[in-house]
Parts: C-alpha cells; sequence; structure tokens
C-alpha cells in the first residue's frame, strides 16, 4: 500500500484497480445489505468459499460480498456473472447446485429464479426483473456490483475520478457552478438546491467552514441512506470531498446512527483506507487542498436528523433544533459557515461531476432533477429499494416496480416522505413524484419513505400511529409540537375507541394549522401531515367512526365485534383453545360462540379457524 | 443598517436586533413567555409569532429569534394569522397550566373561557426554559436542565436528586412568569421543593437571624466581580461599592468591565 501523490499516481493505480477486479471472469456477487444479511446471506457466502474450494476452483471464482441491491423482498439474493443470473431466496443448500449448474455448465437453476408475480413467468437475467429495469439506478447500481469494504474496487469503477478532476481543473466556484446546473436539490426532504447552500456558505465571510453529511435516517421504514453507506460508502465520501473543496471547508463530519452498525462499520473503513491513499487528510492528491471526516454517532434521536438539532448534537448539546432564520451556511457548526447534505446529495456529486451537469440535469422533471431512491414498504409485493427518476407516477413505482399489492387486495393509499409525509389516495396515483407535486398534494418527498396501503387499513389508525412516532420524538421545546401533538393525539384515540364527536375534526384542522404554522422546526411543522391528507382525502371514514361508531377498515378495537357464524361452525374448539381470555364458549362438535363483554378483539380466534366461520363486523 | 416597517410603521436601526427588541424599543407590544431582556433567545412558547411579509410572500416567524436584517420588509405583529396562532397556543397552554395565573390573563385577554381540548393536566410549569438559562447563563451554575422530551419534557436537577451545584441565589424562581419555582425559608434551610432541593441559611454573627443560603454571596460576589473587600465595609460602604461594580455591568459579556 502507497500513498497516491498526484492525478498521473492515482490514474496508473485505478489500472491495476481494473484488472485485478477483472482477473476472475466468473464471479458470484452475494447481496449482504442488512435485508439479505439477516436473510442468512453471510451463510451463503461461507458456503460459496467452502464449496469453490473443495472444487479446487476458488482461486479461479471470486466470492464477492456485496451492498445492498434493493431487492429485498427476495434476498438473500445472489447474481453470477457473467450472465447476471439471478437467484433468489438463496440458502446455503442452493450453493452447491448454483456452482454446478450455472457456474461450471453456465445453465441456469429454475427453481431459484424469479417468477414474475404479473406474468408468472421465470426471469433469468437480473436486468430483465421488472424490479429492475423499470428503474434508473445511479446512486444504487455500483452497491451490487462491488465490495464496499474494497476501496480498489471503487476505484476500479472510476471511483475518485470525480474527485481528482475537480483538483486538477476546477475552481470551487466552477465546481459550484456546475451544481447549480445539475439542478441538484437537497435529498433530505426539503429539497432545497444544492448549489444555492454550497454558494452561501463559500460566500460567508469566515476561514473556518464545515460539511456534514446527515445520515441520521430516522424514519420508519426507510434504509435508503443505511443502503448506500453500508454498500457504496466511498461515493459518499467522495462527494464530500468535493463539496468541502468547493466550499473551502477544512473539516467534515459524518452524523450517522448508532443503530446502523454496518454502515459505520464500513464507511469507517471507506476513510481509513480514503486517508491511507491520500485521498482524504493534508495534501489530496498533491492538490494543496487538505480536507478530513470524523464519524459521530447519533445517540438515536429521530429529532437529530433535523439539521439544526443535529448541529447542536455534534456541539455536545442536547439536540434540540433552534430557529434558523440565520442559516447553517452563514452560522452552522460551532457558529461556523457549514453545509450540511443528505447521503443521497453527497453521493450524487461525483456522478454529476463525472457525467456533467447536463447529463444529469437531463434526468426527471423540469424543477426535479435526477433520481430518487425510495424505500417502498407496506402492502406491496417487491418491497426493496428502488431508484427512479423524478418525476415517475406513484402507480407506475408501486404496480410496475413494486409488483401491485399482496393477495389481489386493492390499494388505498401511499403514505410518502415518512411519518411527517401524508397519505396520498388511490385516485391520486397518477401524481408524478417530484418536491412540488408531492407538496401540493398535502404529502412531501421527506427523504424516501414509501409505504402502501391496502384496503384493509383504518386511515384514522393510521394517522394515529404516524402522530404517535413524531409525538414520541418530539423534543418537546415548542409549545405546538409538544403540546398541540399531545391534543391531536388524544383526539384520535377517542375517535378510535368511538368516543368521537362532529368538533373533533374542526378541533384537529385548528391544532395541525397552528403546528404547521408556528412550530419551531420541521418535525412539529410537517406532524400533522398524516391527519391532514386523511381529514381531505378519507373524511368520511373519520365520520363513519365518529357517527355511526364503526371503523369500516374493521381496524380499530373498539369499533368491532367478532361473530361465530352458527352454520359454519363445527365446534372443533381451536378458537375455544386459542382465546387466552376465555371468551369462547361451546362444547365440541357444537357450534360456539364469543362472549362479547370478555373479548378483547385480539383476532386469535380468527385467526385459528379453519372453515371461515368467524367473521368481523 | 435596515429600514423596515411594524404595523406600517416605519423604522430604521442601526444595529443588529431582534424583531423583539426593535418592537419593544418603539413601544409595541407583542407578548411573549420564554423572552427575558438578559438571556439569550430560545423560540420555544412562540406566542410572539408575528407575520413577515416580502414582496408578495409573506410568513409567520417568531420575533424573539428573527434578526431584522433585510431592508424594506413589513411586519404585522396582529394580523388574523397571528393571532389565530396566538389563541391556539393560549388554547394550549391552558389545557396544560389551567391554574396559572399567567395563562389564565392572556385566555381572557383573548375572550377565551377555558380549552376545548380533551387532555387537561395540572401542571405549573410552562417549560419556557427561564430558570434553565438563567441558572446556566447568569449565574453559570447549570444546576437544573430540561429532562425528558416531547410531551413528557420537564425541567429538573439531574435525576431530579436534591442539587449539590444549586447555590440557592434563586435567580430561578425570580425569572419564573409562572410561579412554578416557590422557595421557602424556614429556621435552618431553604427549600425549592420543585428542585428536591434544600439549602442550609447562614446565621447572622450578631442577631443569629437567618439571612442568606450558605455560600450564595461568596459564589456571587465572584460571578459579579465585586470588590473582594466587600464583606469587610459597612452596610453604607457596601452598598456604594456594588452600585459602582454594577454600573458597569455589561449584559452582552456578562461581565463587569472595572474601570480603572
Amino acid at each position: 500500500m502507497r500513498k497516491i501523490i498526484n492525478p498521473a499516481d492515482l490514474e496508473s493505480f485505478r489500472q491495476s484497480c481494473i484488472k485485478d477486479m477483472s482477473r476472475e471472469e466468473t464471479w458470484v456477487a452475494v447481496c449482504c445489505g442488512t435485508g439479505c444479511s439477516a436473510s442468512g446471506a453471510h451463510q451463503v457466502v461461507s458456503s460459496f468459499k467452502e464449496a469453490l474450494q473443495e472444487k479446487n476452483i476458488d482461486g479461479k471464482i471470486t466470492t464477492r460480498v456485496t451492498g445492498c441491491h434493493g431487492f429485498c423482498e427476495q434476498g438473500p439474493l445472489v447474481v453470477v456473472h457473467p450472465g447476471n443470473y439471478l437467484y433468489c431466496q438463496v440458502t446455503p443448500d442452493d450453493v452447491e447446485e448454483i456452482i454446478e449448474k450455472t457456474i461450471i455448465q453456465k445453465k441456469a437453476v429454475e427453481r431459484l429464479q424469479y417468477t414474475d408475480p404479473v406474468s408468472k413467468e421465470k426471469v433469468v437475467v437480473e436486468d430483465q426483473v421488472p424490479f429492475y429495469y423499470n428503474q434508473h439506478r445511479l446512486l444504487m447500481r455500483n452497491s451490487g456490483i462491488i465490495d464496499p469494504t474494497s476501496i480498489k474496487d471503487y476505484l476500479a469503477i472510476s471511483g475518485y475520478r470525480a474527485l481528482s478532476m475537480v483538483l486538477q481543473e476546477k475552481s470551487p466556484l466552477e465546481v459550484i457552478e456546475e451544481i447549480k446546473a445539475s439542478g441538484l436539490r437537497g435529498r433530505g426532504g426539503a429539497g432545497f438546491p444544492t448549489g444555492l447552500k454550497w454558494e452561501s456558505c463559500y460566500n460567508a465571510p469566515d476561514n473556518t467552514r464545515y460539511v456534514i453529511c446527515n445520515a441520521d435516517e430516522g424514519d420508519p421504514g426507510c434504509f435508503q441512506d443505511r443502503s448506500i453507506l453500508e454498500g457504496n460508502p466511498h461515493s459518499v465520501l467522495e462527494g464530500m470531498i468535493i463539496g468541502a473543496y468547493a466550499v473551502s471547508a477544512e473539516k467534515g463530519y459524518i452524523y450517522v446512527r448508532n443503530e446502523y452498525p454496518l454502515a459505520v462499520k464500513n464507511f469507517s473503513t471507506a476513510l481509513e483506507q480514503a486517508r491511507e491513499y491520500g485521498l482524504l487528510g493534508e495534501n489530496i492528491l498533491g492538490s494543496g487542498f487538505s480536507f478530513d471526516v470524523k464519524i459521530n454517532r447519533g445517540g438515536g434521536a429521530f429529532v437529530c436528523g433535523e439539521s439544526s438539532a443535529l448541529i447542536a448534537s455534534i456541539e455536545g448539546k442536547a439536540g434540540e433544533p433552534r430557529d434558523k432564520y440565520i442559516h447553517a451556511t452563514e452560522k452552522g457548526l460551532w457558529d461556523k459557515p457549514t453545509v450540511l447534505n443528505n447521503v443521497k446529495t453527497w453521493a450524487s456529486v461525483p456522478y454529476i461531476i463525472n457525467n456533467g451537469a447536463d447529463w444529469y440535469a437531463q434526468i426527471g422533471t423540469e424543477k426535479s432533477k435526477g433520481t430518487m431512491v425510495f424505500s417502498l414498504t407496506g402492502n406491496v409485493n417487491n418491497t426493496g429499494l428502488v431508484e427512479v427518476p423524478m418525476g415517475i407516477t406513484l402507480r407506475k413505482l408501486v404496480f410496475d416496480i413494486g409488483g401491485g399489492i399482496p393477495e389481489g387486495k386493492n390499494i388505498k393509499a401511499v403514505q410518502t416522505g415518512g411519518p411527517s409525509g401524508g397519505c396520498i389516495p388511490e385516485k391520486l396515483l397518477d401524481l408524478p413524484l417530484d418536491y412540488e407535486k408531492l407538496t401540493e398534494a398535502g404529502s412531501m418527498m421527506g427523504s424516501g419513505g414509501m409505504i402502501v396501503m391496502d384496503e384493509s387499513t383504518c386511515m384514522v389508525d393510521v394517522a394515529r400511529y404516524f402522530l404517535s412516532f413524531t409525538q414520541e420524538e418530539s423534543c418537546g421545546k415548542c409549545t405546538p409540537c409538544r403540546e398541540g401533538g399531545k391534543q391531536m393525539l388524544a383526539i384520535l384515540n377517542n375517535i378510535m375507541e368511538g368516543k368521537g364527536q362532529e368538533n373533533d375534526l374542526d378541533m384537529l384542522e385548528e391544532i395541525a394549522q397552528a403546528m404547521k404554522e408556528g412550530s419551531l422546526c420541521a418535525l412539529g411543522g410537517m406532524a400533522p401531515n398524516p391527519v391532514l391528507t386523511t381529514l381531505k382525502y378519507f373524511h368520511q371514514e373519520y365520520l363513519d367512526h365518529i357517527r355511526d361508531e364503526k371503523c369500516p377498515a374493521k381496524v380499530c378495537r373498539n369499533l368491532i365485534k367478532y361473530f361465530i357464524n352458527q352454520e359454519v361452525c363445527t365446534g372443533c374448539g381451536r378458537c375455544l383453545k386459542a382465546c387466552p381470555v376465555d371468551a369462547v364458549e361451546g362444547t365440541k362438535d357444537e357450534p360456539h360462540i364469543i362472549h362479547q363483554e370478555k373479548c378483547t378483539k385480539c383476532g386469535a380466534c380468527l385467526e385459528v379457524c379453519r372453515y371461515e366461520a368467524i367473521s368481523v363486523e | 443598517m435596515a429600514v423596515i416597517f411594524i404595523n406600517d410603521r416605519e423604522f430604521q436601526t442601526e444595529e443588529e436586533v431582534t424583531l423583539l427588541e426593535l418592537a419593544r424599543q418603539k413601544g409595541i407590544e407583542i407578548p411573549a413567555l420564554c423572552h427575558h431582556q438578559a438571556l439569550s433567545p430560545y423560540g420555544a412558547c412562540r406566542l410572539c409569532t408575528v407575520e413577515v411579509c416580502k414582496e408578495d410572500k409573506s410568513r409567520l416567524v417568531t420575533s424573539c429569534t428573527y434578526p431584522v436584517r433585510e431592508e424594506g420588509i413589513s411586519v404585522y405583529t396582529d394580523s388574523p394569522r397571528v393571532k389565530q396562532l396566538r389563541r391556539v397556543i393560549v388554547k394550549l397552554l391552558l389545557a396544560r397550566c389551567p391554574q396559572v395565573k399567567l395563562i389564565q390573563d392572556l385566555a381572557e385577554e383573548m375572550g377565551l373561557e377555558g380549552s376545548p381540548f380533551p387532555l387537561h393536566d395540572q401542571e405549573e410549569c410552562i417549560l419556557c426554559g427561564l430558570c434553565v438559562r438563567v441558572c446556566s447563563e447568569v449565574i453559570g451554575k447549570n444546576a437544573v436542565s430540561f429532562s425528558y422530551r416531547g410531551a413528557g419534557r420537564k425541567v429538573s436537577t439531574p435525576f431530579n436528586e436534591p442539587s449539590e451545584e444549586c447555590v440557592g441565589c434563586t435567580a430561578c424562581a425570580f425569572v419564573c412568569p409562572s410561579g412554578a419555582i416557590k422557595v421557602e425559608d424556614s429556621d435552618e434551610t431553604r427549600y425549592m421543593e420543585f428542585w428536591n432541593t434544600k439549602i442550609p441559611l447562614r446565621r447572622c454573627k450578631e442577631c443569629g437571624i437567618t439571612y442568606t443560603p450558605e455560600n450564595t454571596p461568596e459564589y456571587i460576589l465572584g460571578k459579579l466581580e465585586l470588590p473582594k473587600n466587600l464583606l469587610d465595609l459597612c452596610e453604607k460602604c457596601r452598598r456604594k461599592a456594588v452600585a459602582e461594580s454594577l454600573s458597569n455591568y455589561d449584559v452582552t459579556s456578562r461581565s463587569v468591565i472595572i474601570k480603572k
């Protein structure tokens, strides 16, 4: 290992990395992102290594531990190259067959192939799976190809070329102009133009400046920032170094959740490697520019994803937001001009520099450029990470990429933007996904959360769930968020318990409006969105709860009753045994009954009944 | 520095001040609960919210934290939007602290009769944080701070244990606008139930009555950079020395500028 001293040196070293990476013609990529790891990907890796060794072909075939491929629903994922043979839900027992058939005989193992839920056909090649071919994978693409712990892999796929070019050919202002021209906007959710942010930091009169990467991803069900850090940490680091050069910062921080151990580990490795190779630290690539990055691990507070709370937390203070009438670009970390960007924003930078602002600006819509990574979760067939051009419709995302709704149910709504986003109803599924359109619909881009909900979802329950999250995570500093959230939650609980009154809806609107307009930070300002959007698009459902004391989706426990159909019940006694509160009564082989006064509506009887004798009303 | 309009009247400011400071200098009333002129702005109660209009855009900002910088902005301290927000804030606070006189008065001014919201507490603390800031910024002790978060937020000593840092100066009780912090002096001790803290009192060496918490005088003397020989002086000379020192007290740096 040696320090790379100048751009020419980097290019010659890159050639050796490319040679190293393509030495073996055949290689196996095993997704070891968090999802696949949890489903046993590491055992699959071990099996491959052992089996290849046994067959004495381990020198010719590489098993590569890669980052997240995105198709988490089907994990652990294995892709055999060349040929891009995609195998789903692979277990160690499948390894022998994959080696024998695909690696040795160059044939597919059919039983492990992906079956398209719509056409019911087997798909051989990774790129032909609708989940992938409908995407525009930019930030996520290399995660499935490189070993995230190897800087050589990153160099082999043009890594640090953008940095080298910037240091050689561009002035800080030219870099800022390039980012401005690309139209890149903050991927943390607010969508502030990145180039403008950098420019105001550059213009702030001070000699010390900082850059920060916000990796405090806390939305429930969101894991795109995590996956990028885990799967391609150098892309984020390279973006940060370029940004630091553009605003003349010598020090950077990455604020990453401590609950993301693999992200912390892989990013730490990336930092060490970049330092060893001279791509980080003093006099980077002989340019005279010096910069280093420190990792700050978050303590688990959702509010620390808010920029001013995050900065306070790095400073060692309680993670509470402050008013941002004076921007961080003027007075940020330790009152010094600071650029704070999201993981995806930083990771976009090298692609923009390498391919040019014009190229980037061609992707997306007029005002929202580039791609966005969404965590597609909830009642959808293909849960996972999807990267799509801005402006794609929700319908395309949910049905073409997501494969539609499981169990043949109907879609009811999609929640975008995490717990502070809004619920977009089925009738707006043709909404193009960009910053403005989502905001107009009462939701937001957020950091890229996307939860699909089917017809069995109660929208009042959804609003209550998200509000209980934001209320729990509120720092409590300002009155509207602290007191307003508490009251709104109480009102929603009343409605769900059948104690709602009609003026509750006006009260919800009134408090929500005050929270939106009066809260100190975006957490409080956005927290009412799930309530406001469900009130707007699912008003009747609220009224059903209040006027008729009925939950149409049959979710709210206080508003439903379980019955045993006397004509269908065989008296098998399964429900009687399953009931935890002895609410079911009956003699063997005679129809049973449920004592309503005892029933806690846990649904255990419904789950165990084999004769569909139990109904909910 | 900037010419701005407040409620359509033109004002000019030379130095960088906040909207609240400027308005108050000019005799324009803006209600605020978490603001104190001797303490740093905090922006928590949101009652001092005003509407700032520039060209055809308008937004709500808290005047206590909003710096007067932009030329030509129009500020409305009592617009319908502002009034509506303040009403909801007061209703929320009233539901939290129905017995607090300060909140009752605000509600009465707005013509509110009780809070319509479902949850009713009997808190005395409005969580303005003045006690926390005065203890930290002026007294320099950090004996109390916020604990818990969200709806469970409180002010307390660490782990609600009796404070070892507290000198019993009662600056917290002095700035507390809701009367939540009560101080009871008995024969031997000063007791603040709110802080779960007792401080021994010092007796006059002449007549034996208790007159001050044990450590307060020395600590405050050091803090305010008052003459070290103060306790050697008679009452008359002591008053003179304190007055002279305090007249040189600089609020910005929070220290006494000693003129040689």
